[in-house]
């Protein structure tokens, strides 16, 4: 039992520690794209994961630290604003939408990108207050769309290769282990 | 090691085979996200077609100045918690030349000079946007 809860331990430690990292080399490259504010969010390969391989409370967990510590670290009080408003809304989308069981991960991930930028957009309106962001709300969803795309990809083959090292993970599929 | 073997044959979670199979609805999520994408498109679109001559500027959400974009100026515009923007106007075109937030994301968003065209500046909340004169008062409602 003890075993099961370090292991459990070690294991959110290290993957909050991933969210972050890649969420700080992303920050490193703010006009990466075309459009400014764009992202790839790596980080949410980490989420997927989470949510996928252990579960829905470790996604949200995770997604949450990290807006958190990110934001302590290498950020400001408005990034935090803007990080939790994109965070909550895909993560709800996300888990909500796996949970039908309708659509594969990829899919998930599509909506998940849409749903960050939508809630950053809806952030945005709620302090500047102007018809103006309709503009960005157009590139920034197809972009979330694509970056959705491929973090969707990239999270099903990382998911494939790593699930059976927390399979130990405990859920409620598999209590005669230890 | 053995145990954790042991246990993948168990696996009931969507990975796997539910990373690239199971679901089947996909194709309809998509399609209607895309559908959504464009009709937001279009709404942009028919919102914002005539070319625009007025420059607003407003500083969380309320409007600060407008400036004829047919007017040189060069000013600093003063937004939330001391943060400030150098405007430039030249040559019908807007930009910023300087920042103070951190990212300068504003300063890298170029130049704008048609309706509806948008400068964001989130930290210092400065919205710079191109209007057309004849809906200017329209707009100034908001």
């Amino acid at each position: 039992m003890q075993g099961k809860r370090a292991r459990r331990i070690s294991t959110y430690g290290m993957l909050i520690a991933l969210a972050m990292i890649l969420s700080y080399m992303e920050s490193l490259v703010p006009a990466f794209w075309a459009v400014p504010g764009m992202k790839l969010g790596l980080t949410n390969i980490v989420v997927l994961f989470a949510l996928y391989c252990i579960g829905t409370d470790s996604a949200v967990g995770i997604n949450l630290l990290r807006v958190f510590l990110v934001s302590v670290l290498f950020g400001n009080g408005f990034g935090l604003y803007y990080s939790l408003a994109g965070a909550l809304l895909s993560g709800l989308v996300m888990i909500g939408l796996k949970k039908t069981g309708w659509f594969r991960m990829i899919t998930v991930s599509v909506a998940g990108g849409v749903a960050h930028n939508v809630g950053q957009i809806l952030a945005a309106y709620v302090l500047l207050r102007t018809q103006a962001l309709l503009g960005y709300l157009v590139i920034l969803w197809f972009a979330g769309m694509l970056s959705g795309a491929l973090i969707g990809v990239m999270s099903a083959i990382v998911c494939e290769r790593l699930k059976r090292f927390v399979s130990f993970e405990g859920n409620d599929s598999r209590k005669g282990l230890e | 090691m053995t145990e954790t073997l042991g246990t993948i044959r168990e696996e009931k979670h969507a990975t796997g085979k539910g990373a690239t199979g199971k679901g089947g609805k996909d194709g309809l999520l998509i399609t209607g996200l895309l559908i959504a994408g464009f009709v937001i498109a279009g709404l942009y679109g028919l919102k914002y077609r005539q070319g625009g001559d007025v420059l607003q500027v407003s500083v969380a959400g309320e409007v600060v100045q407008t400036y004829l974009l047919e007017q040189d100026a060069d000013v600093v515009i003063r937004g939330v918690n001391g943060g400030t923007n150098h405007l430039h106007i030249e040559g019908g075109q807007a930009w910023l030349t300087e920042a103070s937030c951190p990212d300068k994301l504003c300063v890298h968003m170029g130049r704008i000079s048609g309706e509806g065209q948008t400068i964001v500046c989130l930290p210092n909340q400065v919205v710079l946007e191109v209007l057309d004169a004849q809906s200017e008062t329209k707009s100034g409602m908001k």
